[in-house]
């Protein structure tokens, strides 16, 4: 187990990069403690899985420094680096017995064989598959296979981290649920560094302590779930986080009131001048619907998801999504939303500005 | 829907039929006619039953030879397929030269049969060939016009050179389908370059070597035209494998009888050892 310094890494795949838009990854520093559980969660393409690549030593950052415990490990083989990781797509060892399969990355380290046997009985009984360890794992099922290939992720106690790059994409849903609880249950047993690859969020705040959020090559934001959720610092983490989003309005900050289309609407602090593209971002959660007070606004569609109702609404042609009670009316004269100004963050070119 | 009945469509599968006839069918009962008969000319024959095949089973000469053509097809497979895969494990995976070399490999399959044959019987030569009076001025003794073991290295390593490449080709396009993310599993893995060549790039490629090897030994075991143009056969009767047995028996002594029961035979033998390997073939893909 180890703490990794990411030092002013980047990588870019072309060769030669000339700006900014070559690098798959955007200069970034942070540290990963020791024994924490990460989330690295984004879109497709955002970089996650090259950062993933460059932690584990498989591919070698264009600048920058990987330190392990304050041991420069940038150019170390992943061999070396001592290392598990679990891929997106399961990968076994086809001629193998799931039994074989399981103990491989020991019996390459050469552990003694009642070793072996043994933590093949644990991860087996972990991962459910203590009946079939003796039969080839040629022709399983893709979930087996990707059950074996965490297994074989998670075999090796002395392990720095423990990386998994979208493992349960593959899985069937309920399953999915119990793996996820498993790898949690082993963090909590074993305190391995876990850094969790995924695009999906309710994987990665389930999942993680921290979770750290990417856009385009650069991460945006590192925080709780809960922090993410109240106060994202980037609006695509205010989008990204939450189902719907959050909403984002352009707006002109005025002292302790924003104008919006439509309107003005209150804030809970004070800005100074705030400059650029300025927006306001609320999370549906924190947007009423009324009939007397805020903004105008034209309902579209009203979904009703069991627990909630999400209110798709428009103002003034910007789309406005609201949550709102299953047991609340929603009558003719609702055309008004308010906003809970406490909730409202400001943003400037798409990032989070504080009140003075 | 009710199926429209209309006899004309004969007359367009008509062509198709006398031409696989003439080309194949009529053929082929001739032979077994020939294989089955015996004639004293004029066209008369006699029925002869199993007596060409009791009297080819009897004799030496067919043995001999088959046992010539199994040493011949053996030893190819075994310097061919390991050197192939080796060789595919060492081309370029991506790039300009993966192109390149991909190129320079097919040259071999594209020089026809009795050019390469022109080329190895001139190249081996002792007076005129490169190999041949090479070796003979650094004190090598080589002559495969004289020498039995000579001339077998000759056609051995001619068909070598020639068909190498077609089983690392197809031992290549096996290993390029294999992702990326099972080298990085094994590199996690920490797994030797061993066991990646025998866990994840053996298996991998087990199907297209089942074919090569089927390929391989269906084409050497009915190999004609190279042994015939660089040895003829000789010195003696050493490198006389079926197919220039069966030539010199059919066309050279003009023995139709036997010849056609010896064609039967040897057909038979090469459909057996196919269905062994294809049944081989189809189980190993359902193994699991």
């Amino acid at each position: 187990m180890a703490k990794i310094t990411l030092e002013n890494l980047a990588h870019s795949y072309s060769p030669a990069p000339k700006g900014p838009e070559d690098y798959a990854l955007k200069e970034l520093n942070h540290d990963w403690q020791d024994g924490a559980a990460y989330a690295l969660l984004g879109s497709s393409g955002c970089g996650k899985s090259t950062l993933l690549n460059i932690i584990s030593g498989l591919l070698i950052p264009s600048q920058g420094r990987i330190l392990f415990d304050g041991v420069d490990v940038t150019r170390a083989p992943t061999a070396e680096r001592n290392i598990a990781q679990v891929f997106q797509f399961p990968v076994v060892y086809d001629t193998m017995t799931v039994r074989d399969n399981l103990a491989f990355p020991l019996r390459n380290r050469g552990r003694p064989e009642a070793y072996v046997a043994e933590r093949v009985a644990e991860i087996a009984a972990m991962i459910g598959m203590e009946h079939m360890l003796d039969r080839k794992a040629r022709g399983l099922t893709a979930d087996a296979k990707q059950k074996i290939s965490l297994g074989r992720g998670m075999v090796r106690k002395d392990v720095n981290a423990l990386l998994f790059d979208e493992p349960l994409t593959v899985i069937d849903p309920h399953m999915k649920w119990e793996l996820r609880t498993q790898l949690k249950k082993l963090h909590h047993d074993f305190g391995h560094t876990m850094i969790y690859v995924t695009h999906d969020q309710t994987e990665a705040l389930t999942f993680a302590d921290k979770v750290v959020v990417m856009y385009d090559g650069r991460v945006v934001q590192i925080g709780t779930p809960e922090e993410l959720f109240d106060r994202p610092e980037h609006t695509f983490v205010g989008y990204f986080i939450g189902s719907p989003g959050m909403n984002l309005l352009p707006a002109k900050i005025d002292g302790a009131q924003a104008l919006v289309p439509g309107g003005t609407t209150p804030l809970a602090g004070t800005y100074g001048a705030v400059q650029g593209n300025v927006q306001i971002g609320v999370r549906p959660e924190h947007v009423r619907l009324s009939a007397h007070e805020g903004l105008p606004v034209t309902i579209r569609r009203i979904e009703d998801v069991g627990r909630h109702r999400i209110i798709r609404a428009d103002l003034m042609g910007h789309d406005l999504n609201i949550i709102a009670p299953e047991d609340m009316g929603v009558g003719a004269d609702m055309t008004r939303a308010v906003f809970d100004p406490s909730r409202i963050n400001v943003y400037a070119d798409d990032w989070r500005v504080a009140a003075a | 829907m009710e199926k429209t009945v209309n006899h004309k469509a004969w007359f367009l599968v008509l062509p198709v039929l006398v031409l696989v006839a003439f080309s194949a069918v009529i053929p082929l009962m001739t032979v077994v006619n020939y294989a089955f008969q015996d004639t004293f000319g004029n066209n008369v024959f006699f029925w002869n039953g199993l007596g060409w095949f009791e009297d080819l089973l009897a004799s030496d000469r067919m043995w001999n030879a088959l046992g010539r053509q199994l040493a011949f097809s053996g030893i190819i497979l075994a310097i061919e397929i390991p050197l192939g895969v080796f060789v595919a494990l060492n081309m370029p995976k991506r790039g300009v030269w993966a192109s390149v070399v991909l190129v320079l490999m097919s040259l071999p399959l594209l020089i026809p049969w009795n050019v390469v044959g022109t080329i190895w019987q001139i190249f081996g030569r002792v007076d005129i060939g490169l190999l041949g009076y090479t070796l003979n001025s650094m004190g090598i003794s080589y002559n495969y016009t004289q020498n039995p073991v000579h001339a077998w290295a000759t056609v051995v390593v001619m068909d070598v050179w020639h068909w190498t490449s077609l089983v690392a080709l197809l031992a290549y396009a096996g290993l390029q389908s294999i992702p990326d993310a099972y080298y990085q599993a094994a590199r996690i893995d920490q797994a030797s370059r061993w066991k990646v060549f025998r866990y994840i790039e053996l298996p991998k490629m087990m199907g297209v070597l089942m074919i090569a090897i089927l390929l391989r030994f269906m084409d050497s075991f009915m190999i004609y035209t190279e042994p015939f143009v660089v040895t003829g056969g000789g010195p003696g009767n050493a490198t006389t494998f079926l197919s220039i047995d069966l030539v010199k028996m059919a066309l050279g002594q003009f023995d139709l009888g036997p010849a056609a029961a010896f064609s039967l035979m040897y057909f038979l033998v090469i459909l057996l050892i196919s269905w062994v390997f294809y049944t081989v073939m189809t189980n190993l893909d359902k193994r699991g």
